[in-house]
């Protein structure tokens, strides 16, 4: 009797992969404009109102808020399309028909961390737009760079966190959980409203909070941080980050789980 | 035929898979050749889709040892050459068939050809509809498409022809035979009886986590030797009632089924007792009556 063993050595071409995945992954949120308009105009939205429109000091605050729902902006998509991209996709047994396939679990991150930048970048546009053009901001042009990376870099924590809560939530709860999860904390940061302004128990509470911490990288580019050690801030990020992905890990890994 | 079933590319030996406290396997064994279909049969919670799943590496192995193609299940190199179609409740709404075959297409080393895939799967008429718009038959053919394109050398198929209308199921038939020819070994799990028995090379069939039974369909069905007499005959059944014990006579009006283990003998007394007989026959149990027999001597 012969016994067959395997005998493909050779591989897929992984970038291949990465770009389809990415590119369907993209399609698909395109053609739901039902989710992808309102990510898109709602922290805009709320900058125009609270930042432009009824602001208390129209020297500092569009500069600042901008910053802030920037944050609050970038955000919003790396825990939607991680948290509840992937928890539907578990929900409705697709994520186990990708399991079972041979696609490397890398591409079905990547692809929604593309998904995820690109989303971000184009919330970052709207606002520098809106607060350039109605609300005089001007900043330099490396300062300008400089913020829009670090927001789209600091999304990168927020779709480990997304990915974790994605592969622990019933599809039924993960939109309203990821909003009990996302309004809340984007405040308690002092996204909305300048961390300053907080009594000192709130803003004991905020350090302990990711986005506060980004968003006081962000704000040290213009001056307008609280003064805080660069570093700190960093190490809160990275903590949260390796957690998250220990976390994450962990739930994907784990078997036999119905 | 003969020759490929010399080729093992699969074996289970000793697994079992314990729930919390409850087994759903209980010590199976079984062992998968080049291009053959193995069905997969037994009740709703036998243990069909654990076995599955345990080959796929959804689910630990603790219990026993699976090796396909001498690798273990789960590892990305085996699942290159597998493909699997699970049951499913949703694709992802807003993508066309076309473009859901060809990121598939891209996992595989040496997929299938694209025009191939849609052939096979009958998807050509709508290759680019969004899956929303798919019907419950056309999904599955979707779905069916995506465990072939990578041109498996082992296909996992749970239950395939659900939602399926006779047509798509006969095609679905066609096709798993034609992958066959081509040296593809399928594993294949389903309730319509007459499916496996179409194209199954060998059952196994599975009762409350073991396997109670395997062979060829033919040997399942002749493991029970009884047949079936009918007649139409106007004695009255009293006067069959001394046939001998094993039999079981089933009368409705005057047609008559009798279950019988040694026909020769029984139709001899069935003559001794009266010539009014006609439209007689004489026909082996299909494999359903095997299939409901051997689950209730199982579970006996």
């Amino acid at each position: 009797m012969q016994i067959s063993t395997h005998q493909n050595i050779l591989k897929p071409s992984l970038w291949k992969i990465y770009f389809l995945e990415s590119k369907t992954e993209t399609l698909r949120m395109l053609r739901t404009p039902g989710f992808s308009v309102p990510t898109l105009l709602f922290p805009v939205m709320f900058y125009t109102f609270f930042g432009i429109i009824f602001t208390m000091n129209a020297a500092t605050m569009p500069t600042y808020l901008m910053v802030t729902y920037g944050v609050f902006g970038v955000i919003g998509p790396a825990l939607f399309s991680f948290g509840v991209g992937i928890a539907v996709d578990r929900g409705q047994g697709w994520f186990d028909i990708k399991e079972v396939s041979p696609m490397p679990a890398s591409a079905y991150i990547f692809a929604r961390i593309v998904l995820t930048f690109l989303f971000s970048l184009a919330i970052v546009m709207l606002l520098f737009f809106m607060g350039a053009v109605f609300a005089d901001v001007e900043l330099l042009r490396s300062q300008w760079l400089l913020i829009a990376l670090i927001l789209l870099l600091g999304s990168l924590p927020f779709c480990v966190i997304g990915m974790t809560l994605g592969l622990f939530l019933k599809s039924s709860s993960a939109p309203a959980t990821v909003n009990l999860i996302y309004l809340p904390m984007g405040f308690l940061s002092g996204l909305w409203i300048p961390i300053t302004l907080f009594p000192d128990v709130m803003q004991l509470i905020a350090n302990f909070l990711p986005p506060y911490h980004l968003a006081q990288i962000a704000l040290k580019v213009i001056d307008m941080d609280v003064g805080a050690n660069l570093w700190l801030h960093i190490g809160v990020l990275l903590t949260y980050t390796i957690v998250f992905i220990i976390l994450a890990n962990r739930a994907y890994n784990k078997k036999d789980k119905k | 035929m003969q020759q490929n079933r010399q080729i093992k590319i699969a074996s289970i030996n000793n697994v079992s898979k314990k729930f919390q406290e409850k087994y759903a396997l209980i010590d199976v064994s079984m062992d998968i050749y080049q291009g053959e279909v193995l069905s997969i049969l037994g009740p709703n919670g036998a243990g069909k889709t654990t076995l599955i799943n345990m080959m796929l590496g959804r689910l630990s192995l603790k219990e026993g040892e699976i090796a396909i193609f001498g690798l273990q299940p789960g590892v990305i190199e085996l699942k290159r050459q597998c493909g699997a179609m699970l049951q499913v409740s949703g694709l992802p709404d807003m993508l066309t068939v076309k473009e859901h075959v060809q990121l598939f297409q891209s996992y595989y080393t040496t997929p299938m050809q694209y025009d191939k895939v849609i052939e096979l799967a009958g998807l050509e008429s709508i290759q680019n509809q969004y899956s929303k718009n798919l019907s419950g038959g056309q999904k599955q053919r979707l779905l069916f498409a995506l465990s072939i394109c990578g041109n498996p050398r082992l296909l996992f198929l749970d239950e395939p022809s659900v939602g399926m209308d006779i047509n798509a199921r006969k095609s679905l038939w066609r096709t798993i035979t034609e992958l066959k020819k081509q040296g593809t070994s399928i594993v294949l799990t389903t309730h319509y009886l007459q499916e496996a028995d179409q194209l199954s090379d060998r059952i196994i069939m599975l009762n409350q986590g073991r396997i109670i039974h395997q062979g060829t369909p033919n040997e399942i069905k002749s493991s029970i030797n009884s047949r079936k007499i009918s007649f139409i005959s106007s004695a009255s059944i009293d006067q069959f009632v001394n046939l001998q014990s094993d039999n079981t006579i089933e009368c409705s009006g005057k047609y008559y089924e009798i279950q019988s283990t040694d026909t020769v003998q029984t139709l001899k007394q069935i003559f001794a007792i009266t010539d009014d007989i006609s439209d007689l026959s004489v026909t082996r149990a299909a494999l359903e009556d095997a299939f409901l027999l051997l689950n209730k001597e199982s579970e006996q």
